[in-house]
């Protein structure tokens, strides 16, 4: 676990993230993720082979829970959930045209 | 002691007794909000002036006329005869990441600013059909990414009461301070590293981080989805208990939540200690931290009046008949907070994918050509930047060629930790622990913008707390004392699964016994002032 978030690889995850960051952004936010990926390489000294073929941890904790009927159920009021859309036309959730991009 | 500062449970038998009515209740909770908490947070906020400075801030909407339509509603149930609930008239505030029906739901966040839940969270449902009345929603760190309340969208920054130039602790800070200056008796929290524990234990009141599970977490807003837990801060181990009691338990519209029944969790709460098992860690006397110069890993001894509140409440539970089994070993712990960066990371990640400027929240009112870009701006300006780095570090980290190096890896350790606490409570085992005592923090609260801003100093706050977190398990942090500064210490209790009444039950006996003790009877620096 030696590796560090180049500036190039930065930019990818911010593309990837759709996400937007201005540049004094930029410089805090990688110097933060390469101090975090510092922090965890203590992982690195551990051997989890003894735990490899177990359940993860909340499969572990008893919960005794019954299977529900896979049914539609409607909600009371559907006009309170398309008042929280940004905009909405005839019911339908309206977002901007998807662009194109023309390969080479 | 002014009325809103009683127990919740002395207050609700009151008003069912028709002693009390729920609207004298309500409004003289609103007049200590009104005295004590200043200027709710918002967007934008303006410069913070002198009086800002001597307040909490600890809302971010006060929802008063439907606090008193629920009051008026109770005072009707009691005049007819009817049976209001366990919480009847007992005032209490919410995290402002769970959706409360009809009222604005931010997640302290720009990007959900604007948004106005549909419907309620479970637990909210019943927590209000037990008569409890809803103060409004309280302030956090922004999606709950935090151990400060600093990083909320919405200011002024909250105050710890005891200290205003000290932060409350977080995520749930609002909620803590609230609490501790009488602002509501009760709060719903969450936690995900010790989000309920740390602000409890800066704050001096009680906090409880249920078995997961235990609590549906229908309604809330996710932040890493295999660690939250919705549980309560309330200013004593019975007021908690009762509420706890009335949250708990299966639900249809969360497939976590268990199908177990739930106890009493006050019946028998004052059966003592007497024969119980109850251990001490040194895995929990120190902390380890990187050095970023070196690479090296610093491990460093707690601070003493840390250690010491931890082994007084040892000192006083072996007086009130626990054997106190010292030396417990939990070697895994130290690996709690790296693991906890990836696997929190990777589900919080994954989590904030949803927040697109489509179906809710916050779009972007600037240009922009196409979805896409539209998507970019509106993250870009309704994410602060501790979601930004945590979407980053989620993506990274699950990547398809880093998933076995960092995540699977993580999740392995995690599995490690839960053996370590399994080991200790198994009833046929070497040790055989009712409970295991540790302190709750490293650190008494540290001054606002101490450590704001290091994210990965900032996430070692939770360092006693996360390992509970990554088991499952469920724990609680009491008041221990005060610091030689004055501030607030507190000792987490940690069970085995399921085990919340054992939890209760030591709280309450070390409660009970040191009822008298002369730290109790300071009050938070904002009442002394109020009063």
């Amino acid at each position: 676990m030696t590796d560090e978030i180049s500036p190039e690889l930065f930019e990818k995850l911010v593309d990837l993230a759709a996400l937007g960051v201005d540049p004094n952004e930029a410089a805090y936010l990688r110097l933060e993720l390469n101090k975090q990926l510092q922090a965890i390489r203590i992982l690195e000294s551990v051997d989890i082979d003894v735990v490899h073929a177990e359940p993860e941890v909340t499969q572990l904790i008893e919960t005794r829970l019954p299977c529900r009927a896979d049914v539609w159920e409607p909600f009371e009021n559907p006009e309170e959930i398309l008042d929280q859309a940004p905009q909405v036309e005839d019911g339908y959730l309206i977002v901007p045209d998807i662009t194109h991009t023309e390969l080479d | 002691m002014a009325l809103i500062d009683l127990p919740a449970i002395e207050i609700a038998k009151k008003i069912r007794q028709g002693d009390l009515s729920a609207m004298d209740v309500l409004d003289a909770t609103l007049t200590r909000v009104a005295e004590v908490d200043g200027r709710p947070g918002t967007l934008d906020y303006d410069e913070i002036t002198k009086d800002d400075e001597t307040k909490v801030h600890a809302f971010i909407t006060l929802t008063a006329e439907r606090a008193r339509q629920q009051a008026e509603r109770v005072d009707a149930m009691i005049d007819a005869g009817e049976d209001t609930g366990p919480l009847a008239g007992v005032p209490i505030t919410i995290k402002d990441l769970f959706c409360v029906k009809g009222v604005r739901t931010t997640a302290a966040s720009r990007i959900l600013s604007g948004f106005t839940a549909p419907y309620s969270a479970t637990i909210v449902e019943r927590l209000e059909d037990a008569g409890a009345v809803i103060l409004g929603k309280v302030n956090l760190d922004e999606f709950a990414y935090g151990s400060s309340t600093e990083s909320s969208a919405f200011g002024p920054t909250t105050r710890n009461p005891w200290d205003l130039e000290r932060v409350p602790g977080g995520s749930s800070g609002g909620s803590a301070a609230a609490v501790a200056s009488g602002q509501g008796c009760l709060s719903l929290g969450t936690d995900t590293g010790g989000s309920i524990r740390q602000p409890a234990a800066f704050c001096g009141v009680v906090g409880v981080k249920p078995t997961y599970g235990r609590v549906s977490r229908y309604g809330t807003i996710a932040f890493a989805s295999s660690l939250d837990c919705p549980g309560p801060l309330a200013r004593n181990v019975s007021d908690a208990a009762l509420m706890l009691s009335v949250m708990a338990g299966p639900d249809p519209r969360d497939s976590t939540a268990a199908a177990r029944p739930v106890p009493d969790y006050l019946e028998g709460i004052d059966r003592g200690v007497k024969g119980m098992r109850i251990g001490l860690s040194p895995d929990y006397m120190h902390i380890a931290f990187p050095d970023f110069a070196t690479g090296e890993i610093i491990t460093e001894d707690l601070a003493g009046e840390i250690r010491d509140a931890a082994l007084r409440a040892a000192d006083v539970l072996a007086a009130a008949g626990a054997e106190i089994v010292e030396n417990i070993p939990l070697p895994n712990s130290v690996f709690g907070i790296p693991a906890y960066f990836v696997i929190s990371r990777v589900e919080a990640s994954s989590n904030l994918h949803r927040f697109d400027g489509v179906k809710y929240g916050y779009r972007s009112r600037s240009d922009y050509q196409g979805l896409h870009e539209m998507y970019r701006k509106t993250r870009a300006e309704g994410f602060g930047l501790e979601p930004k780095l945590r979407i980053l570090m989620g993506m990274y980290m699950s990547a398809g060629q880093l998933n076995k190096q960092y995540y699977q890896r993580a999740l392995g350790i995690r599995r490690m930790i839960r053996a370590d606490f399994q080991a200790v409570f198994d009833p046929a085992g070497a040790y055989r622990l009712d409970a295991l005592l540790t302190p709750t923090t490293p650190t008494p609260a540290f001054k606002m913008g101490d450590i704001f801003g290091d994210s990965t100093l900032m996430q070692y706050a939770d360092q006693l707390t996360v390992s509970a977190n990554h088991a499952g398990v469920p724990a609680i942090s009491i008041p221990s004392g005060l610091s030689a500064q004055g501030l607030p210490m507190g000792v987490q209790l940690i069970g085995p699964d399921y085990a919340e009444a054992t939890l209760f039950r030591v709280g309450y006996a070390y409660e009970q016994a040191t009822a008298h003790d002369d730290w109790r009877r300071v009050k938070p620096q904002i009442l002394g002032e109020a009063d």
